[in-house]
C-alpha cells in the first residue's frame, strides 16, 4: 500500500524532471545548431576588423532566422546588437570568459526579471582555427519552454491524483486478494505450531491457487486435530485405567495390610512352613502396597493432578529428617550446612531424596554421601555412592519407569518407579535431577532446585 | 484394669472393616463398626454412642460421604477426634476432609502400627493436660487451663480437642513463634515428616471460632515462612 503510493509519486516526479530536461535539451540543441549555421554564414561576409555599422549588420544578419532571439556581436571593445533595446547584461562575465579563453561555444541559462533565457556564446575563428577576436552571443527566451514544462507539471499534478487513487485501490485489492490470505495462512500456521490445532483459515472466493492452498491447509489441520484428539483420548483412557486399577487395588490391599500385622505377630507360634508363608504374605503385601502407592503417585503426575504444597523449611533439617525416618543415619554421610531456608514442598523433597539415597544404598556401595549445597539461584542436593558407577548404556534410562539395569537381576525392594517419581517431584518444583559417574568412581545424582527464598515477613 | 479406648470404625468395605476391627480388638480397643455414614450418625446419637471416643472415617461411602458425616458429627456438638481414611490421598480430598473438621488422616492402605499410632495420639490430645494451671485472659478471650475450657466475652466456646490443644500450645508461650513442624510433633505427635496442612487446617478451624474477623486474626497470627504465634493481642 505504502509502497504503491511512494512509487507512484516517485515515478511522477521522475517523469516530470525527465520531460523538463528533455524540453530544455531540445531547445538548447536547436539554438546551438541554428546559431552556428547563421554565424558561419554571416561571418563569411564580414570583413575584419569590423566597424560599428558592419558589426551591427552582422548581428542582425545572424539574428535573422533565429526567431525570438537577440544577437550581440563583440569585437574587442566594439559592441553591436541586433536589437538596440536588448539588455546586454544578460551576458554574464563567466560566459564571456568561457567563450574567450576556452575558444569554444558555451551556454548559460539566466533568469532576468523572472523570465528564463538561454545565452549561447561562440568565438568566430579563421579557417586555420585561430580566434579572430569576434565573439557572438545569442540570447533567446525560454519562456515558451518554461510554459511547456509548467504544462507538463500541471498535467502530471492533475494526473497524479487519479493515478494515486488508482494505485491505492489496486494495492488494496492486491492486499485483499493475495497478501491478506497469505498472511492469515502464516498466522494460522504459527498458531498451529504453538499447539492450537483448532485454528483454521477463511478460504478466499475463487478457484485460484491461494484458495486451494487455504483449503488444503484446513483439511490438513482438520486431519491433524482429529488424530491428535484420538491420541489424547487414548492416552487419557490409558491413564484413567492405570489410576482406576491402582485405586481398585487399594481396598483389598488395605484389608490385607491391616491383617498382615496379625500374621507377623503370630508367626512365631505357627509351624515353620506356615510361619514362612505368613511372613512372605506379609512382606509381599507391604511391597505391593508400596508399588500401588507409587503407581498412584505416578498417575497423579501424568494427569497433572500433582500439586505443590509449599512451605518454607530449613533444607538441612528436611534432609536429616528423611535419613532419620528411614534409619539411614548410620549408613549415610551427610554434609548439611544449616540455615539454607527455601520454599519447597517438604513431603515431595523427602520423597525425592529418599528415592535417590535408597537407590544409592541398594545399587551403589557405601559410603553414600548426601551433600546440600546452596548457590545463587539454585540449591543442589547431591547423592553420591562409591559403587561401580553406571554403565554408559544405562545412564540415559536411569529415570525410565520400571527400567531394570540388569534384566537378569532379581527384583529389588523398590517399585521400579523410584527414580521416575523423584524426577517428577523435582520437575514439579521447576528443578531437575542429573546423573553422572564421578571420575573417582561411583554414581552421583544431583537434585537441582530453584532456590525460592521465603519472604520472612509477617502477614 | 486399664481403661479400654472406645473406637467407631466407619467403612463400607467389609474386609477392610473386619481387618481393622480384628487388629484393634487384639490390641485392646473396644470397637463399634458402621458400614454407612447414616448408620454411624444413628449409632453416635444413641446413648451407647456417647461412649465412643474416636471415629475412623472412610471418605468414600455410599449415601452421605465422609466429608458430610464429619460435618454432621461436628454440628451435633461432638468433639470426638475424627481420623479420615482416604483411598486416594489426593490433595483435594485431604484439604476438604480437614476443612470438614477431621483432626488427622491416613491414606489407604495403612499398616496397623501406623493406624494405631494415630489413634493413640488423637486420644491423648483429647485427654486433660496441665500445660500450666490457671486462667489467662486476652482481650476478652478466656483460656481456663485447669478446666480446659475457652470462652469469649463470657460465652463458652466448645473446641474439639485438636484445636484446643493447638490453642493451649501456642498460648502457653505468647509471642513465641512455633513452626508447623514443631506443632505437628507436639500436638499430633507425628515423629515423621508430617503434613503441615494438618496444622493449617486446625488453625483455620480454630480462628473461625475464636477470632472476630478470621481473615484478620488477632489471637493466632501467621508468621510468614515460619509458622504461628499467639498474640501479641
Amino acid at each position: 500500500m505504502l509502497v504503491a503510493v511512494v512509487s507512484a509519486v516517485t515515478a511522477t516526479g521522475l517523469a516530470y524532471r525527465e520531460s523538463r530536461n528533455a524540453v530544455l535539451e531540445r531547445k538548447q540543441d536547436a539554438v546551438r545548431t541554428d546559431f552556428k549555421n547563421r554565424v558561419d554564414q554571416a561571418a563569411a561576409d564580414l570583413a575584419v576588423p569590423p566597424d560599428e555599422v558592419s558589426l551591427t549588420r552582422f548581428a542582425v544578419g545572424v539574428a535573422d532566422g533565429l526567431g525570438d532571439t537577440v544577437v550581440v556581436a563583440e569585437y574587442r571593445t566594439l559592441r553591436a546588437s541586433s536589437d538596440a533595446s536588448a539588455d546586454r547584461t544578460r551576458i554574464s562575465r563567466a560566459l564571456r570568459d568561457a567563450v574567450r579563453t576556452r575558444n569554444r561555444m558555451s551556454f548559460q541559462r539566466v533568469d532576468r526579471h523572472g523570465s528564463p533565457y538561454l545565452v549561447v556564446g561562440t568565438p568566430v575563428t579563421f579557417d586555420s582555427g585561430t580566434p579572430s577576436g569576434l565573439d557572438v552571443y545569442a540570447i533567446s527566451s525560454l519562456r515558451a519552454e518554461q510554459d511547456d514544462t509548467a504544462g507538463i507539471l500541471d498535467a502530471v499534478r492533475d494526473g497524479l491524483l487519479p493515478v494515486l487513487l488508482l494505485t491505492v485501490a489496486l494495492a488494496l485489492l492486491a492486499a485483499r486478494t493475495v497478501l491478506r490470505p497469505v498472511r492469515e495462512l502464516g498466522r494460522a500456521t504459527r498458531r498451529h505450531a504453538a499447539g492450537d490445532l483448532t485454528s483454521r483459515v477463511v478460504v478466499p472466493k475463487g478457484r485460484d491457487e491461494l484458495a486451494d492452498l487455504a483449503r488444503d491447509f484446513n483439511d490438513t489441520a482438520q486431519a491433524l486435530e482429529t488424530s491428535v484428539d484420538e491420541l489424547r483420548e487414548q492416552e487419557a483412557k490409558a491413564r484413567r485405567f492405570v489410576a482406576d486399577v491402582s485405586h481398585e487395588l487399594r481396598t483389598p490391599l488395605a484389608a490385607m495390610t491391616m491383617v498382615a500385622t496379625v500374621l507377623d505377630e503370630d508367626a512365631a507360634q505357627l509351624p515353620p512352613d506356615t510361619a514362612h508363608a505368613a511372613r512372605t504374605v506379609s512382606a509381599e503385601t507391604a511391597r505391593l502396597s508400596r508399588l500401588v502407592d507409587d503407581l498412584m503417585e505416578m498417575s497423579r503426575f501424568d494427569s497433572g493432578a500433582a500439586r505443590l504444597n509449599l512451605g518454607e523449611v530449613d533444607l538441612a533439617e528436611t534432609v536429616r529428617n528423611t535419613l532419620t525416618l528411614r534409619g539411614w543415619t548410620e549408613r549415610v554421610r551427610a554434609e548439611l550446612p544449616p540455615g539454607v531456608r527455601a520454599v519447597v514442598d517438604p513431603r515431595r523433597i523427602d520423597v525425592a531424596v529418599a528415592n535417590l539415597v535408597g537407590n544409592a544404598l541398594r545399587h551403589g556401595a557405601e559410603p553414600v554421601t548426601v551433600t546440600l549445597a546452596p548457590g545463587g539461584d539454585w540449591v543442589t542436593v547431591e547423592v553420591a555412592d562409591r559403587g561401580p558407577g553406571l554403565a554408559p548404556d544405562v545412564l540415559p534410562h536411569v529415570f525410565d519407569r520400571f527400567y531394570k539395569a540388569d534384566s537378569a537381576r532379581t527384583r529389588s525392594e523398590g517399585s521400579g518407579l523410584g527414580t521416575a517419581i523423584a524426577l517428577e517431584n523435582a520437575r514439579l518444583h521447576g528443578g531437575t535431577i542429573e546423573v553422572a559417574n564421578r571420575p573417582e568412581g561411583g554414581a552421583v545424582f544431583t537434585l537441582r532446585l530453584p532456590w525460592r527464598r521465603g519472604e520472612g515477613a509477617e502477614e | 484394669m486399664p481403661r479400654v479406648p472406645h473406637v467407631l470404625l466407619i467403612e463400607d468395605d467389609a474386609s477392610v472393616r473386619d481387618g481393622m476391627e480384628l487388629v484393634l480388638r487384639r490390641h485392646g480397643y473396644a470397637v463399634d463398626t458402621a458400614a454407612t455414614g447414616e448408620d454411624a450418625l444413628a449409632l453416635l446419637a444413641r446413648p451407647a454412642g456417647h461412649d465412643v471416643e474416636l471415629a475412623v472415617l472412610d471418605l468414600m461411602l455410599p449415601g452421605i460421604d465422609g466429608f458430610e458425616v464429619c460435618r454432621r458429627i461436628r454440628a451435633s456438638g461432638s468433639a470426638i477426634p475424627v481420623i479420615m481414611l482416604t483411598a486416594r490421598g489426593d490433595d483435594s480430598d485431604i484439604v476438604r476432609g480437614l476443612e470438614a473438621g477431621a483432626d488427622d488422616y491416613v491414606v489407604k492402605p495403612v499398616t496397623a502400627p501406623v493406624l494405631e499410632a494415630r489413634i493413640r495420639a488423637a486420644l491423648r490430645r483429647a485427654e486433660p493436660v496441665r500445660v500450666r494451671p490457671g486462667e489467662d485472659t486476652y482481650a476478652g478471650l478466656v483460656i481456663d487451663r485447669a478446666g480446659l475450657t475457652v470462652s469469649k466475652r463470657g460465652t463458652p466456646l466448645p473446641l474439639p480437642p485438636t484445636e484446643l490443644r493447638v490453642l493451649l500450645e501456642l498460648s502457653a508461650s505468647p509471642g513465641q513463634v512455633f513452626s508447623r513442624e514443631q506443632l505437628l510433633r507436639s500436638v499430633w505427635e507425628h515423629d515423621f515428616l508430617g503434613d503441615s496442612r494438618l496444622v493449617d487446617a486446625a488453625v483455620g478451624r480454630l480462628r473461625a471460632k475464636i477470632e472476630d474477623v478470621p481473615a484478620k486474626p488477632v489471637f493466632v497470627q501467621t508468621v510468614r515462612g515460619f509458622g504461628y504465634r499467639f498474640g501479641p493481642v
